[in-house]
């Protein structure tokens, strides 16, 4: 039997997680193709829970497929559309369907997304939903009741290591290792010296770290990511590398740089792997890979 | 002091409220809506030439001075006639101005306002929601400063990952209210308190509707102290 992902985090392996987007409707053709063309060739595959708030086929129909394709699934979960009944409800059927790991997030706020007049639920917070998992695998649910039948999950949590002040965001790290967090996925990361900066900091927590990495597609890509997206900052080369590429040629560019910096992150050990993300670009994982040398 | 702060409803909507009445007696309230400008003496005449523009009757319009109080009951009286001979009442005060002009007429009530939160005026023209009356207050672990009502998803454990800059991922306008907490303790020497794991909160302290029956010598009673 393949390894749990679990024993892989605990293996020192360099760890790789890529991420499935659901679509916007039922065709979920697409989906599949990617879920087979990268299943094999990473360690998991994340799937996104309705991201930025925008509806989606669900987090947990994509994971079910990841699973029913032999592949390795981490189911992501936040607590922006569901109260505690039906977050633990959701996680006893993804047991019994063969999903092992899931993501706690708390989850962007409703007003960011495409449906910005529906109730933002936030009943649990991130760390929270962490307790909520080890209370579950106690064969406890949150109401103080015996299960028949308890969980087990291997259950991360997600950390912006650019997050400007950074005071809060190492708070709120250590309570969700507290929480029982078992790995962290990082938002994205460009700059690598203000990233070994912040690994100085969370090693000491002795908790598996995946970097995040961010495909960029484009110059306007990445500038619209430095204004627009929180914790993420692109620095200038990097713009100026992407701009430079020949007309057509970007997202060639982009796939150079992340295989770059998952070769040097890497090479010089400066976390425990990578968590691919290649936001719509998802045929392009393998060219990430290879440039990164992992075949 | 807490006030209840509104924002006028569209004229267009207002208009469609009242399609069926032709003859309209008109409230502003001298307290929370004339600080927020949308209730006040200014407003209400402005609203009134509008609807006769519109060609409504305007029966009349009083300026309550404390809408939600119970001496609005008596306030009423004074206007008795103008306002009975309208067929509806257009109230130009926060919600509870409108339950309680309710409560005192059997007359079809419409809103001209929206009530928008509780808050505090922090300076002229700022206002600031502060409190959600949640049931159970966190301001002993968070330096005085609310996250419930702080915190566009009231999160009790510390910031999530769209604070940016001291500013919430919802408008740079907001503060993110974890970096005003963090800072505050900070200045007060006890982050530790930031490092306090809230449970779940319990959503039904007092469940909506919120109703309190408190005897009417309760103090007495506990602690021997005689009124």
């Amino acid at each position: 039997m393949a390894r749990s992902f679990r024993d892989i985090l605990n293996s020192g392996k360099f760890v790789v997680t890529g991420e499935i987007g659901p679509p916007k409707g039922t065709n979920i053709d697409r989906m599949l193709r990617h879920i087979d063309l990268l299943k094999d060739k990473v360690d998991a595959l994340n799937v996104t829970d309705h991201q930025s708030s925008v509806m989606r086929f669900p987090s947990i129909g994509g994971a079910l497929a990841i699973v029913e394709r032999g592949g390795e699934a981490i189911l992501q979960m936040t607590c922006r559309d569901r109260n505690r009944l039906a977050l633990q409800a959701e996680l006893l059927f993804a047991y019994t369907r063969g999903i092992k790991n899931v993501l706690c997030l708390t989850g962007d706020a409703v007003v960011v997304g495409d449906h910005k007049t529906a109730k933002g639920v936030f009943d649990l917070d991130s760390s929270q939903l962490l307790r909520m998992v080890r209370l579950l695998e106690s064969g406890k649910d949150m109401g103080g009741n015996d299960l028949d039948g308890a969980v087990d999950f291997c259950a991360g949590a997600i950390v912006t290591p650019e997050a400007d002040p950074p005071g809060p965001q190492l708070i709120k790290f250590g309570k969700k290792i507290d929480a029982g967090a078992e790995f962290f996925q990082t938002q994205a990361i460009y700059d690598l010296d203000n990233f070994r900066r912040f690994m100085e900091l969370a090693k000491k927590f002795k908790v598996p770290v995946l970097a995040g990495i961010v495909l960029l597609t484009s110059a306007p890509m990445a500038r619209f990511m430095n204004k627009n997206v929180p914790g993420i900052f692109v620095p200038q080369p990097l713009i100026d590398e992407l701009a430079s590429a020949p007309k057509g040629e970007a997202l060639k560019k982009g796939v150079e740089i992340a295989g770059r910096m998952i070769r040097e992150i890497k090479q010089e050990k400066l976390c425990d792997g990578v968590h691919i993300m290649a936001i719509g670009k998802e045929e392009t994982v393998p060219d990430i890979l290879k440039a990164a040398g992992m075949p | 002091m807490i006030r209840s702060i509104t924002k006028q409803k569209s004229f267009e909507e207002i208009s469609g409220m009242l399609e069926q009445a032709s003859r309209v007696f008109i409230f502003g309230c001298g307290t929370c809506t004339t600080m927020a400008r949308t209730g006040g003496l200014p407003e209400v005449i402005r609203m009134a030439d509008k609807l006769k523009d519109a060609k409504k009757t305007i029966t009349g319009w009083m300026m309550l001075p404390v809408a939600c109080d119970e001496l609005t009951g008596e306030a009423l009286e004074e206007n008795r006639d103008a306002i009975m001979s309208a067929e509806t009442l257009l109230v130009m005060t926060c919600a509870f101005g409108v339950q309680t002009i309710a409560m005192h007429l059997d007359k079809p009530v419409i809103p001209a306002l929206d009530t928008l939160f509780i808050g505090k005026e922090k300076a002229p023209g700022l206002f600031d929601e502060i409190c959600i009356q949640c049931g159970a207050c966190v301001l002993a672990y968070t330096g005085g400063i609310c996250p419930v009502a702080g915190c566009h998803k009231g999160l009790l454990n510390g910031p999530c990952g769209g604070t940016n800059k001291g500013k919430c991922e919802i408008g740079s306008d907001k503060d993110c209210v974890w970096s005003l907490i963090y800072n505050k303790l900070e200045k007060l020497g006890r982050l530790d308190l930031m490092r306090v794991y809230h449970p779940p909160k319990n959503y039904h302290v007092e469940p909506q509707p919120g109703k309190i029956i408190i005897p009417f010598d309760a103090r007495s009673e506990e602690d021997g102290t005689k009124l």
